[in-house]
């Protein structure tokens, strides 16, 4: 790890004679407060040191002295990308205490909206990608697109990044009359326009250079990091939670795990852009058999988890996100821990990094994808 | 007349690359907001047409702030010097017949010994800034700014060689009965290709915008830079563009030349009622948005894909298509 003296070394005084440069805490391709002690030999990196802490705001203490139905909002603001997934991640975690039968109609928006909240980030993360690399159109396509969810979101749930929309038992409301057509609407503008998409960045040959063959992870090195998300699945490990431990009907529906073999950033874009597809058709089905009835289930005004331990563990749009709560039975946890995949998605940049150009480094840290208040929580 | 000239002419030089200046710089913003389905600077001015000047007045009246630890005399140099190299450029530009400040006899070997001299001030500003981020974008300024220059210069000599001259008056008279790019066949064609990708990498527009990375460098060799200082680097960069355009197309597209079709009489003289410099900076600014065009269009490249693309491919196709051109004249195939 990091330490105060690194940076304090000016070059000439470095061992090696190598420069020592800070990549961020306010930098425009670190997308947060991330600090990158770098140490280059011209413009050969030989060693990344994330230096995190920027935005480290005790969220699992805080989350301590919270309800069960307050805890889950201040997760809206760790991953704010996925806030949904977030928020059903706590759901379903207290459910599992509360052992809460919930309605199929909860079920089906939970699932959607976690869906649309997947394509959104993907979406985000494409034109975030493309404007590091230097092409910055792209970044105003995949707004074009985002803003339609953004605006869907907002219609349902009252707000466009920090949803809170979902509650112990279901979701807070029922979803306006007109949330299929909107949906309709979006996917049918996405995919008459994805060719733009493919045509500006993936069949780009000078972005197919900057991608190909640089941070290859080995399915290993995946497996020993810790790496989950599009990130772990770009090296053929299957990791998707929706599929390994299915949680609300995912185990009754039919979509493919995105995979690719070469490891490299390149496959890791492309996991992203599939998983778009692969998530759209995942909502496609879910409207088509969208059920009537209730939203919420009937609960308790003050919720009372039993004593004992709790994991819940979803698939958000970065990896595998995981809520422990440990419960003395009170009307608070007695401690929680949460599982953020961009932690351990970032713990094997200075692997991947070394012996890369400064450029490749911040194609890499786009590939990785990482929400910077997620890392420090 | 002599002392009345003195002052006139770089009073008019000065004028006429401010206005340039201004308008590229809002001509690249409405571009690119074109291209990102954005409506652009719309608020200042009819159609925003004052908002460069409002940016520019807004330079003017900043803070003049400089570093502590900097070399405070290279510091300063760094941007009169980029500002000075496209004033100095503009000399042989023929923007109609008898627009010409000096119809110089070495014309174009004097633009191409002149725009190298843009690599200097840069490494001066990245060496003077004491910043690690400037110190990395002016090494991969002189590393790119020297490379491409090579098949820039081959692309040029190709016209130099059909022409038979280095006079900027006497290439322009070359093409009175058909443009280089039209007459020329394919080494002209691919000499047009080379000399447009160079003069995008020497002027550092991207895709070969490496010395100033945004999401690498944050601002390459001028981070360090702030209010005036910045916006003569920024204007530097918009004249060097124009100058190259200009020069491109005085070499490729006929000059100040009306577009003539064969045995179309009617449509000649029409052609010829629209004065020469409206002509000229027709196709300049055509140019001008191809480039724009290349840089909302393309990501970056990297470094060693930058040199590589330059030595593994430019140069050799330049100096083939050089031998090419030559067997061509050699054959009589060329029309003269």
């Amino acid at each position: 790890m990091y330490q105060t003296k690194d940076i304090l070394l000016s070059p000439d005084q470095h061992q090696d004679g190598y420069t020592v440069i800070n990549i961020g805490p306010q930098h425009p391709s670190t997308h947060g407060v991330l600090n990158l002690v770098v140490t280059l030999d011209g413009e050969i990196i030989k060693d990344v040191q994330p230096n995190l802490g920027f935005i480290h705001r005790s969220i699992e203490k805080m989350s301590e002295s919270l309800s069960y139905r307050q805890f889950i909002y201040v997760t809206s603001r760790m991953d704010y990308l996925s806030s949904h997934i977030n928020n059903h991640a706590c759901c379903l975690c207290v459910e599992q205490g509360l052992e809460i039968e919930i309605p199929k109609r909860g079920q089906y928006i939970r699932m959607i909206m976690d869906e649309l909240t997947r394509v959104s980030s993907h979406l985000l993360w494409w034109g975030a990608q493309s404007m590091d690399l230097g092409a910055f159109t792209p970044y105003f396509y995949a707004f074009r697109e985002r803003d339609m969810i953004t605006d869907i979101f907002e219609k349902n749930c009252g707000a466009r990044l920090t949803m809170n929309y979902m509650v112990p038992g279901g979701v807070m409301w029922d979803v306006q009359s007109d949330f299929m057509d909107d949906i309709k609407k979006f996917i049918k503008q996405y995919q008459s326009r994805v060719h733009e998409y493919h045509d500006l960045v993936t069949y780009n040959f000078i972005f197919q250079k900057r991608m190909q063959h640089i941070g290859i992870i080995s399915k290993e090195d995946a497996i020993s990091f810790g790496c989950s998300g599009p990130v772990a699945r770009g090296s053929n490990f299957r990791c998707d939670i929706r599929k390994s431990y299915p949680y609300e009907l995912y185990s009754s529906l039919d979509f493919n795990e995105s995979l690719e073999t070469s490891g490299d950033c390149f496959s890791r874009y492309l996991v992203r852009i599939k998983e778009i597809d692969e998530s759209i058709k995942i909502i496609e089905a879910l409207m088509a058999d969208f059920p009537e009835g209730d939203f919420q289930a009937k609960t308790k005004a003050v919720l009372k988890l039993p004593k004992g331990e709790f994991y819940q563990k979803v698939e958000t749009a970065r990896g595998e996100f995981g809520v422990y709560i440990v419960s003395d039975g009170g009307a608070t946890p007695y401690r929680i821990k949460y599982r953020s995949p961009g932690l351990s998605n970032l713990s094997i940049l200075n692997k991947i990094s070394q012996g890369a150009k400064i450029g490749d480094l911040i194609a890499i840290l786009g590939t990785l994808d990482l929400v910077i208040p997620d890392i420090d929580r | 007349m002599t002392i009345l000239k003195f002052i006139l002419i770089p009073i008019i030089i000065i004028a006429l690359f401010s206005i340039i200046g201004m308008f590229l710089v809002y001509m690249e913003r409405k571009v690119c907001a074109f291209m990102q389905i954005r409506i652009g600077p719309n608020r200042v001015g009819k159609f925003g047409m004052l908002q460069t000047v409002a940016d520019t007045l807004k330079l003017v009246l900043k803070e003049n702030f400089s570093p502590k630890y900097i070399d405070k005399f290279l510091y300063n140099l760094a941007p009169l010097l980029a500002i000075i190299i496209p004033f100095v450029l503009t000399i042989p530009i023929a923007y109609s017949k008898s627009w010409q400040i000096w119809d110089i006899n070495i014309g174009v070997l004097f633009i191409t010994a002149f725009s190298s001299l843009s690599v200097i001030s840069i490494l001066i500003a990245g060496w003077a800034s004491n910043n690690k981020y400037s110190m990395i974008g002016a090494l991969r300024s002189g590393a790119q700014i020297i490379s491409y220059e090579l098949s820039g210069g081959l692309a040029i000599l190709t016209i130099v060689m059909f022409s038979q001259s280095l006079k900027i008056s006497e290439i322009i008279a070359s093409q009175a009965n058909g443009w280089w790019i039209i007459k020329g066949h394919i080494p002209v064609i691919v000499s047009f290709c080379i000399y447009m990708i160079t003069i995008t990498a020497e002027c550092n527009r991207a895709p070969f915008d490496l010395t100033e990375a945004e999401s690498e460098l944050t601002a390459g060799f001028h981070t360090e830079y702030s209010g005036m200082k910045f916006a003569l680097f920024f204007l530097a960069e918009y004249l060097n563009i124009f100058i190259l355009s200009a020069l491109g197309v005085i070499l490729y597209l006929g000059g100040w030349q009306p577009f003539h079709l064969p045995n179309l009489l009617e449509f000649n003289n029409i052609m010829d009622f629209i004065p020469a410099p409206i002509w000229f900076f027709f196709k300049v600014f055509l140019i001008i948005f191809i480039i724009m065009w290349f840089r909302w269009t393309f990501p970056r490249l990297r470094i060693d894909q930058l040199l590589k693309l330059e030595w593994h491919f430019l140069l050799p196709l330049s100096l083939l298509n050089l031998i090419f051109g030559f067997i061509l004249i050699m054959l009589n195939f060329i029309v003269k």
